[in-house]
């Protein structure tokens, strides 16, 4: 499902144009191609799908939908969650409407 | 269910009790109706929902659920898929492509089974990967098979974008690139559909915008409301389409305004533009031809084009479902999964005859799974 858990940006790459974010203790780099240039900073939220920032979220709605997603994953050990968290990024459907 | 996922545990944050108030609501408010109220879900993730939940069965009789196109998978015709093995199959070539389609059967033969047959078939976690892959292998070329609705398809962008500037010349692309207003503006269009209402869903709508179902309410006179994909979105969704009805309106809303606006994320789109054109037309699976549907590759990029250049390999015999698959008259809300003389017996996830069973998104799927949920 299109759960599209908030990620906070940890750092940026001008250069390489992407940043590296954190989704629940899981760390990555995404593409900011999408992005106007500028408009992601460390300590955004942001939507990825498939390796890319797609847009900017209010901090306030990332953490109430972030707290949910606290208590699912608080049951889980550290392999089980990047697994989980990596899946819910990359279903493959969402490139619907 | 032996593997734990995100979406199962997430089962426990839905909360029947609000979902049975809102059915409540809608079953005192859908009394007021003045025709019963059949309800396209545009996405297959809703499908999943509805299904899963058992949402029908929670609602009155005059609210009807008609599944849309599904997902990406699901509405590429064979003949596509049918490319992509003739593909993987030259001398020298990696194919790589997004996730499921490699295990989605062809005319003849899968990605999986030609994968396993010897051939380079390489699923990507993000299309930027295929960069790699072709840098990597400056002696062989690399073909990126790109699947996807809207939501997807700036990602291809990005990347050639990424192919043009950094002039890597080992990187192809076919695209299979859909446009869902089109494919809804077919099902319409004969008049035949009994739809009067659309969800659509609301994450997904970051890149586009609700604005792409906007003309929609003008041209079919039906409620649309771009909603969540919790069961209680969906229902406060539907609640919201049964008081447009009831009031006489035909309007386009939000149920979950979150992360959604209308226009949408303008430089995503604005990237689509320079490398992508409207296609004259494109097969969907279980649809049928339709005029205007699909993105190909801007003329001056069809040197990357691997429809162009690998032509001779491909195929171009249309390839249909088996005869006896009614995808089409399932879509158009005129029958159900159960109505088609195949449906769980030739036709079954394990080796599906038509499009609605290819992917968990499908509708003959869903109803193939959940049936039990069903009774
Ligand atoms: S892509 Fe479709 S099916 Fe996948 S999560 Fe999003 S809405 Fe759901
Ligand atoms: S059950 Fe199979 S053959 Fe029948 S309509 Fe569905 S997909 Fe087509």
């Amino acid at each position: 499902m299109c759960l599209s858990i908030p990620s906070k940006v940890v750092s940026v790459d001008r250069e390489k144009n992407s940043a590296v974010v954190d989704t629940m203790g899981v760390k990555r780099e995404a593409g900011l191609d999408l992005m106007e240039e500028g408009s992601v900073n460390i300590d955004d939220y942001v939507l990825i799908h498939i390796g890319f920032v797609m847009n900017k979220i209010d901090e306030e709605d990332a953490l109430e939908s972030l707290k949910v997603y606290h208590e699912i994953l608080a049951k889980m050990d550290e392999e089980e969650r990047s697994r989980v968290v990596l899946e819910d990024d990359n279903c493959e459907n969402r490139g619907a409407p | 269910m032996s593997e734990l996922k995100l979406k199962d545990l997430y089962d426990g944050f839905r909360d029947p009790a609000t979902i049975r108030m809102l059915a409540a609501q809608i079953g005192e408010e859908a009394k007021a109706l003045h025709e019963p109220l059949r309800i396209m879900e545009v996405c297959g993730g809703h499908t999943h929902t509805i299904m899963k939940y058992g949402l029908p069965q929670l609602l009155p009789d005059n609210i009807d659920f008609i599944h849309g196109p599904g997902c990406p998978v699901c509405i590429m015709p064979k003949e596509r898929i049918d490319h992509a093995i003739a593909l993987a199959r030259m001398e020298d070539t990696i194919l790589v492509t997004l996730g499921d389609m490699i295990r989605v059967p062809g005319s003849q033969s899968s990605l999986a089974a030609e994968r396993a047959a010897g051939r380079d078939i390489r699923p990507l976690y993000t299309p930027m990967d295929a960069l790699k892959i072709a840098k990597e292998n400056p002696d062989k070329r690399v073909v990126f098979f790109a699947i996807g609705f809207e939501t997807t398809t700036p990602m291809t962008a990005a990347l050639l974008h990424a192919v043009v500037t950094q002039k890597v010349d080992n990187l192809y692309f076919h695209i299979n690139h859909v446009l869902v207003p089109p494919a809804i503006d077919a099902i319409m269009s004969d008049g035949q559909a009994k739809i009067n209402a659309f969800i659509g869903p609301s994450h997904v709508s970051v890149i586009t915008g609700a604005k792409i179902y906007a003309p929609l309410p003008q041209k079919y006179g039906t409620p649309v409301v771009v909603c969540g994909f919790e069961p209680v979105d969906v229902m406060q969704g539907i609640l919201m389409a049964v008081r447009q009805q009831k009031e006489g309106r035909a309007e386009l809303e939000i149920e979950y305004s979150r992360s959604v606006t209308m226009e949408g994320n303008v430089k995503a789109q604005q990237l689509i533009d320079m490398y992508l054109q409207p296609r004259s037309h494109f097969r969907w699976r279980g649809i049928g031809d339709i005029p205007d549907s699909a993105l190909e590759l801007r003329d001056e990029f069809a040197y990357l084009d691997a429809e162009k250049v690998f032509a001779e390999v491909l195929p171009t015999e249309p390839i249909d479902d088996h005869k006896l698959c009614i995808c089409g008259t399932i879509l158009k809300g005129l029958a159900k999964p159960m109505e088609c003389k195949v449906f769980g017996t030739a036709c079954t996830p394990n080796s599906p005859l038509g499009s609605c069973m290819v992917s968990s998104e499908g509708a003959c799927n869903a109803y193939y799974r959940y049936a039990g949920v069903l009774g």
